[in-house]
């Protein structure tokens, strides 16, 4: 068996007895990437140096007994939106193209500390505003499954370095379904937890009330681990939450007898590939067999989900992006007169087309006269999407359904309408706006070759139940991968 | 509901999110927040009196600590990134003329 195949907790364990060394995954790891990284383009910074480095700084720990957590040893993938120490930090932005921040985000810091090795730091698109890697700055990332097509966004290159064995698991950030979507076109897992279970420091922010950092990795025993492990209350974070459940491993139980598990119609509407609803509702035939208690149900108000998100997203990151100056940190341009020139010239040339737009929707819906009747208006719908949820989770353990209503786009197919590649987003924008925790798990092959995503929700602070049903389907299903098409 | 966005509109919101659009760039910023707004619309399709606009899902509190200084100078690290500094200071343009 080649290294590479092997899933993140089953090579910690095989460094652990000293089967492989933290150099041999490292330089398996580099390898690949050498073959592959030219026509994918997963990453945006490799630091080749760097991880050789602390991989004989990790192998000594683990040698010493300083690492023997479950993640020790493993080459890891960074979405390029998360600080880290030393190392180039874009945002897949043009702003940011020379920014080396002095301080790195918790949730590398906790890797770091469970002896994780940093490969690099991977493609996204820029500030996390888009459903396919295209609008990085840097170049689209393309699918490992066929590289014409999109490995979805905005953590693409995160999903795709982890399909490709670019890396063992990767971080990824979740603000619309930016992990979900594209682990489900790449056909790997990811997971966006509750929010504020992962603390967002150093996260680069876009929409800081739905930004969630989670995993992406091969399977849901990595998912439960390494969420475990970058699971911690951080005061630094002012919206984190001190929760003493986060022993997500223990919810690795193949079993959901009389588990509940609603699946709502709406999901399944106008617009969906057939393929992919058939697949969807193959798996929740699947958990049925295994002793689920499957039910359909109207969840309502799923339409009016995209309207509020996109609302409510471009008016945080109106705010949030407003520290991007050219004073502090990043790019500034070359010729100006006087302060507010400079301000305004170098945002026009760091940003591109998606992000102006997003600031300006956001700026807009923000000013005196519109407040009220949009941003306002957003938060009352917002309120009235998390009541439907609270409603079906007395009802429900788990809702289960599609990641997106289809397989992933060619290249160059989506940018040209915002609005039709917003509506691609309609399955996992809700979980953002209600705070809960969704993970994403490969269901099925497409007919053209492209992996099917599952989704499964939980109520907020529930993951035990979504990692639990994920898992006892994952048993049932057994092993996927490219080599399966 | 159709949204008109003037010429304006456009200006104003240019100088509220400080960016520079070239009239090429305007006439498409124009008819890009035309169709989402009216996109957007569509949340008055639901009646929303009497419900309270939630800015999070959970309550959140502010996080107060006791007034001690825990971090160290870090000036150097903190100005590393900027694109001018001056006496350990960041650099700005002329503010007034």
């Amino acid at each position: 068996m080649d290294i590479l195949d092997y899933t993140a907790v089953e090579l910690a364990g095989r460094i652990k007895k000293k089967e492989v060394s933290v150099k041999d995954a490292v330089m398996a790891v580099l390898d690949r990437i050498d073959k592959t990284e030219n026509e994918l383009n997963c990453y945006v910074t490799i630091d080749r140096d760097g991880a050789l480095m602390s991989a004989e700084e990790v192998q000594k720990k683990i040698d010493r007994g300083e690492f023997a957590g479950p993640l020790a040893g493993v080459p890891v993938a960074i979405k390029d939106n998360m600080c880290t120490d030393g190392m180039l930090t874009t945002c897949s932005s043009k702003i940011l193209s020379n920014f080396v921040p002095a301080f790195s985000s918790q949730a590398v810091v906790n890797l770091k500390e469970a002896g994780a090795v940093i490969i690099g730091k991977t493609n996204m698109d820029e500030f996390a505003m888009g459903s396919t890697t295209e609008t990085s700055y840097y170049g689209a990332t393309k699918n490992p499954w066929n590289t014409d097509h999109v490995p979805g966004g905005s953590s693409g290159g995160s999903a795709a370095a982890v399909a490709a064995n670019e890396c063992y698991y990767a971080l990824g950030s979740d603000t619309g379904g930016s992990i979900r979507q594209p682990a489900a076109y790449c056909g790997v897992v990811g997971m966006k937890p509750t929010y504020s279970t992962v603390s967002r420091y150093g996260l680069i922010a876009y929409g800081s009330s739905l930004d969630q950092i989670g995993p992406i990795c091969k399977d849901v025993t990595d998912c439960a681990t390494i969420l475990e492990v970058i699971s911690t209350y951080d005061p630094k974070d002012a919206t984190s939450v001190k929760r003493q459940d986060t022993d997500f491993t223990s919810a690795l139980i193949d079993d959901v007898k009389g588990m509940k598990i609603g699946v709502p119609k709406d999901y399944f509407g106008d617009g969906m590939d057939e393929e992919v609803k058939d697949a969807v509702l193959r798996a929740a035939e699947v958990l049925k067999s295994k002793g689920a208690v499957i039910e359909e149900f109207e969840l309502s108000l799923v339409k009016y989900a995209i309207p509020a998100y996109y609302t409510i997203a471009s008016a945080e990151a109106s705010s949030n992006l407003e520290r991007f100056d050219g004073i502090k940190y990043g790019y500034r341009t070359n010729e100006y007169e006087g302060l507010h020139q400079m301000y305004k010239k170098t945002r026009s040339e760091g940003f591109g087309p998606e992000v102006k737009r997003r600031i300006m929707l956001g700026s807009f819906v923000l000013s005196s006269g519109y407040y009220d009747a949009y941003y306002l208006k957003a938060l009352k719908v917002k309120a009235l999407i998390k009541k439907a949820f609270d409603e079906a989770f007395s009802k429900y353990d788990v809702i289960l359904g599609p990641v997106a209503p289809g397989v992933a786009p060619k290249l160059g197919e989506s940018l040209c309408d915002p609005i039709k590649m917003y509506l691609g987003d309609i399955d996992t924008i809700s979980a953002n706006l209600a705070g809960l925790p969704g993970i994403s798990l490969p269901c099925g092959i497409s007919k053209n070759g492209l992996p099917i995503g599952l989704q499964l929700m939980g109520d907020c602070f529930k993951e035990k139940n979504i990692i639990r049903a994920a898992y006892a389907y994952e048993q049932a299903r057994g092993k996927f991968g490219r080599e399966d098409r | 509901m159709a949204n008109v966005i003037s010429d304006e509109t456009i200006e104003y919101v240019g100088i509220l999110a400080k960016l520079e659009l070239n009239d090429a760039e305007k006439e498409k910023a124009k008819q890009d927040m035309t169709s989402m707004l009216d996109y957007i619309d569509q949340l008055n399709e639901l009646d929303t009196t009497d419900v309270e606009p939630m800015s999070h899902v959970f309550p959140v509190n502010n996080v107060f600590r006791e007034d001690i200084v825990t971090n160290t100078d870090d000036r150097e690290n903190i100005l590393k990134n900027a694109p001018e500094q001056k006496n350990g200071m960041f650099n700005v343009p002329k503010t007034f003329s």
